[in-house]
């Protein structure tokens, strides 16, 4: 069975200029010890599913639907005190930027304490010692002089190894990590990317990975779930979607993305800007973007159908099959040519 | 999409004429510290020392790590920040010291496209009178021809010049990052140095944005510089890159060179932990993760720079002996390294037991 | 830290010499002659010369300010009222406990009105109680503080002791006094009551309407400063440790909100002791403020200057204080 099993998940917004609908309709689901990278660009609701299912989302007026099953628990039913018993021990979160998620007035040891004695009734000794384990399982060199110093006087590489640090000093099934790399550099994001790997390899924790960078979904994901205007396009193992991509949107990313092949060529990218999703479009919502759109595709909203003969591989696009499978292997001979 | 007028296409493009060029450029912040009077105790070496040329429709790539002085140094070329030493000639004139009216006409021929379309245009402004500001600066027209050149630049950029009189928030970032390409070609530069231009836009736009640059550089015989982190994108639109590390140039060579046969250490550390978008390639190699952080430009590590992370650091040499920019033998890229890297790709960085410096 | 604290002080003498020689020439530049004020009605040319000899005006400005510096240093003086040639420094001391209490007290009710509604209507934006409480505000930020003591005084003290209101006639009583000033320990001359009782009997209409002028603008601040940092990527960590609301709200959220207002309680407590003159007016209350107001009105300079030395000197105490507060609570500052 699943850790964490989502099903047809809303998220709404009232606000003033009317209902938002950040998150429309989202099913998935994380094995124990496995890794789901979602991935979208920004607005595509991929942060909101996740804030949703921790109970983390800000403003008032809200309407939430669907379920989210985790170890048999429906999360988005029980009351809110029993949600919060769940974050920080059986279901952490990292953020984006590290330079603004901790808290400047305090110490990151008082930090790190604080997140275990939520959860446990420890001393503060014990808390300190746990600390110290956590600092130097994040590779912080001198972990134990450093617990009382504040953030600034960490580097954001360092940072985000204490946000992580933090998250998974508890022991969590699941941990949520929403961009952990998008604010770092590229040697500094290869550093968090292996201790993750080396984490969820020693810890067993399952791992949500948002994303917006496909370089990293092909480093570091089992599943992968393809966002677009609060909608899943496209699901299923890393394989199925960077070798046979069975959406047109799916596509249009991994064309947009410049390459050894692409040198001296024009990119390829999606025409147009996403949607606003105050007044998405009707039928597919990719459909005015899409390059293959039909009339079926404005008025009829395509079915998250499994791709056949797959296992647990799915699209929602009206495209025929034939279609998709030459698509898909154009694009993989375009694409990944410098692969081989 | 745009089309291009036939006049803006008629001037020359000799290509391999040099435009411009930069040499030993400096520029230091100070530190100060002091009761009444501000004495200085350390500088911030943001820059220090780089040299290149670029050449008239070329590009050039400038890749580095937060705080490896890519930005400071675009800045002191456009001359918003005076630089601390060093020469930049731009068109054949020595820029270097320029103020008021030759600053002008220098900046008329030497634009910047910045990082944040969201902050870098007015909000309180129509994009009319942002793309067109500079043309009235610099009394180019009437303002009915002005009007009509904005126009006319809203459509190269592939934007719809009846949005004229709209303010930037009714764009989207993409959109927004044209309004800035407009505003940068309005009065004909003849190089353009892109900061960061696609850093902050979702993919799919980016690969918009880059496709319009090279187009409105095969059109108009623009010049660029191009700085950003994502290597990828440096290496699809730049004929020739330039690695920082800590203010300083460690490699610059064609971008093929550069990225086939990477020569300097840390360049190719850096290519080794870009992602790869290509799940098989991306596990099946051995990336090299460099160990710590950049070391503060304040006090920066003795001789090469980068030698307290380097895998090759050979102490005696390395830590003693700075390496200057130069071409070895068997390679056209120019690296400033004792001990460059043979082959490529390599799993493993560290040096062969019985080198010696080259 | 140590170095900008002396930094800090170094500047605190030259904009202390500053204000005291702008002052002077302001003085020198008004059309008037002290010495003939002061020389009685109808005064002969030559009487006025010998009362401006006596007061030292026949002097230059430089050397009258000289005088006062020398003075102010060498024998901690603030020189003689030129009115009636009392000490200024008694004047100064006997007044200045007068506006310490009522802005210090005035501050503490302000502050207890003040944070508990600013937090609640940041954390529940848009509902009743914070739309009352702002439209609360806005009439306090507008109201004129001297408009707020007077209708104050009618409600509370002069409707009690006339015995009608509204057409109804009752037993008329003493319920709030809208007048005077009682010390809190000793009665000075003059005065019929003293006593901590007392003394705060006769404080609580000032301190009112003190504090509705301030509350309005903490209220205000609080609640901006609390939303904003509610928003801090910070909160929402605390949030996905599992901290509950209270926790969040009493180590994440308060904390860094009140570092601004800190500084801004600094400086409004450092100015308003510096003279309430509104408040200290309507309520006939002997402060610093009604010294200088009166001081002013008999062109009396050594008053005026003792009244704006000592102000400058809280003011600039304040602020330096404010600044080691911040750096305490802020270790980005402090470590920085």
């Amino acid at each position: 069975m699943a850790l964490l099993d989502v099903r047809d998940l809303r998220t709404h917004f009232h606000t003033e200029d009317g209902i938002v609908r950040a998150v429309d309709g989202v099913s998935f689901s994380v094995e124990k010890g496995k890794t789901l990278a979602i991935v979208g660009e920004s607005g595509s609701g991929k942060s909101v599913t996740c804030l949703t299912i921790m109970g983390l989302n800000s403003g008032r007026r809200i309407d939430i639907s669907g379920e989210a099953i985790f170890d048999g628990v429906d999360l988005l039913a029980i009351p809110k005190d029993e949600l919060r018993r769940y974050r920080g021990q059986r279901i952490s979160m990292i953020f984006q930027d590290p330079m603004t998620s901790l808290n400047p007035v305090h110490t990151i040891g008082r930090q790190l304490r604080e997140a275990v004695q939520l959860h446990a009734d420890v001393t503060k000794a014990q808390a300190n010692a746990r600390a110290v384990e956590m600092l130097k399982a994040v590779r912080i060199p001198r972990a134990e002089t450093r617990l009382d110093d504040y953030p600034h006087q960490f580097s954001g590489g360092m940072r985000q190894r204490v946000m992580i640090a933090m998250a998974l000093i508890n022991n969590p099934d699941l941990l949520i990590a929403d961009e952990p790399t998008t604010a770092l550099d590229v040697t500094t994001q290869a550093q968090i990317l292996k201790l993750m790997n080396e984490l969820q390899r020693d810890f067993g924790s399952a791992i949500i990975l948002i994303t917006h960078d496909l370089g990293v979904v092909a480093e570091t994901a089992d599943d992968v779930l393809v966002m677009y205007a609060a909608q899943p396009a496209e699901r299923g193992g890393y394989e199925d979607i960077f070798y046979r991509p069975h959406h047109p949107y799916t596509w249009g990313l991994l064309r947009s993305l410049p390459h050894l092949a692409t040198i001296g060529e024009d990119l390829k990218p999606i025409p147009g800007a996403p949607p606003s999703l105050l007044n998405p479009p009707a039928g597919c919502r990719f459909h005015p973007r899409c390059p293959y759109v039909m009339d079926i595709c404005t008025t009829v909203v395509p079915e998250f159908a499994l791709v056949p003969g797959s296992g647990d591989h799915r699209a929602a696009c009206h495209l025929d099959e034939e279609t998709k499978q030459r698509e898909a292997a154009t694009i993989l001979t375009e694409t990944l040519a410098d692969s081989a | 999409m745009a089309t291009t007028t036939s006049e803006e296409t008629t001037r020359p493009a000799p290509l391999g004429e040099e435009l411009l060029r930069v040499e030993n450029l400096e520029k230091y912040f100070p530190i100060t510290r002091g009761i009444i009077f501000q004495k200085e105790i350390a500088k911030v070496r943001a820059v220090d020392g780089v040299s290149f040329s670029v050449r008239r429709g070329e590009t050039l790539g400038i890749v580095g790590e937060s705080g490896c002085g890519k930005s400071t140094m675009a800045r002191c070329i456009m001359r918003l920040l005076d630089p601390t030493g060093g020469k930049i000639t731009f068109d054949g004139q020595d820029i270097t010291r320029i103020k008021g009216n030759d600053l002008m006409r220098v900046r008329r021929e030497l634009m910047m496209v910045f990082q944040d379309p969201y902050a870098s245009l007015n909000p309180r402004k129509r994009v009319g009178y942002i793309v067109g500001e500079a043309l009235q600066v610099h009394k180019q027209g009437t303002p009915k021809e002005i009007k009509s050149r904005v126009q006319e630049l809203l459509d190269v950029v592939g934007l719809n010049p009846e949005h004229y009189n709209r303010f930037p928030h009714e764009f989207s970032g993409g959109q927004r990052q044209r309004i800035g390409v407009a505003r940068a070609l309005a009065i004909r530069p003849k190089m353009i140095i892109c900061d960061e231009p696609v850093s902050a836009l979702d993919v799919s736009v980016q690969a918009q944005i880059l496709n319009l640059l090279k187009r409105l550089q095969r059109d108009f015989d623009l010049t660029y510089v191009f700085i950003a982190h994502d290597l990828d994108v440096v290496r699809h639109i730049s004929q020739r890159v330039a690695v920082m590390y800590l203010g300083k140039v460690v490699e610059l060579g064609t971008a093929r060179d550069l990225y086939e046969h990477p020569k300097h250490p840390y360049s190719g550390a850096l290519l080794s932990a870009v992602p790869i978008p290509n799940p098989r390639r991306a596990r099946a190699r051995v990336p090299v993760v460099l160990e710590g952080d950049v070391p503060s430009p304040i006090n920066p590590p003795s001789a090469c720079r980068f030698h307290p992370r380097c895998p090759r650091f050979q102490p005696g040499t390395c830590d003693t002996i700075e390496p200057l920019l130069e071409r070895k033998e068997g390679s056209d890229s120019e690296v400033a390294c004792h001990f460059p890297l043979e082959t490529w790709p390599m799993s493993d960085l560290r040096l062969p037991a019985d080198s010696t410096p080259r | 830290m140590t170095r900008y604290i002396i930094r800090r002080l170094l500047w605190a003498i030259v904009l202390f010499v500053a204000i005291t020689i702008i002052t002077y020439v302001i003085f020198y530049l008004v059309p008037t002659d002290p010495a003939r004020l002061a020389a009685g009605r109808n005064p002969t040319p030559a009487q006025v010369k010998s009362v401006a000899h006596y007061l030292g005006t026949d002097r230059p400005v430089w050397y009258q300010y000289g005088l006062f510096l020398k003075r102010l240093v060498i024998d901690h003086s603030l020189g003689y009222s030129f009115a009636d040639r009392v000490s200024v420094n008694t004047d100064v001391l006997n007044a200045a406990p007068v506006t310490a209490s009522l802005v210090i007290g005035g501050a503490i009710l302000w502050m207890l009105i003040a944070i508990p509604v600013g937090v609640f209507s940041a954390l529940h934006p848009r509902s009743k109680t914070d739309r009352v409480a702002m439209a609360s505000v806005l009439v306090g930020i507008s109201a004129h503080p001297i408009w707020i003591g007077l209708i104050l005084s009618y409600v509370f003290g002069y409707i009690p002791s006339s015995g009608h209101a509204l057409g109804f006639s009752f037993p008329s009583f003493t319920f709030l006094p809208i007048q005077g000033y009682c010390n809190l320990r000793g009665a000075s001359q003059g005065q019929v009551c003293s006593g901590p009782i007392q003394w705060l009997y006769h404080l609580i209409l000032p301190w009112v309407t003190f504090a509705i002028l301030y509350a309005a603008f903490y209220v205000r601040m609080i609640r901006a400063n609390v939303m904003e940092t509610l928003n801090e990527d910070y909160v929402r960590t605390a949030r996905a440790k599992g901290a509950p609301e209270l926790q969040v709200l009493r180590s994440h959220v308060l904390r860094n909100a009140m570092l601004p207002v800190v500084t801004m309680l600094g400086m409004d407590i450092a100015i308003a002791l510096g003279g309430a003159v509104l408040v200290e007016n309507v309520f006939g209350l002997p402060g610093l403020g009604q010294l200088a107001v009166t001081a002013v009105g008999t062109f009396d300079l050594p008053v005026i200057i003792g009244t704006v030395v000592f102000a400058s000197i809280v003011v600039i105490t304040f602020n330096l204080l404010v600044d080691i507060l911040y750096a305490w609570i802020d270790p980005r500052i402090r470590l920085g």
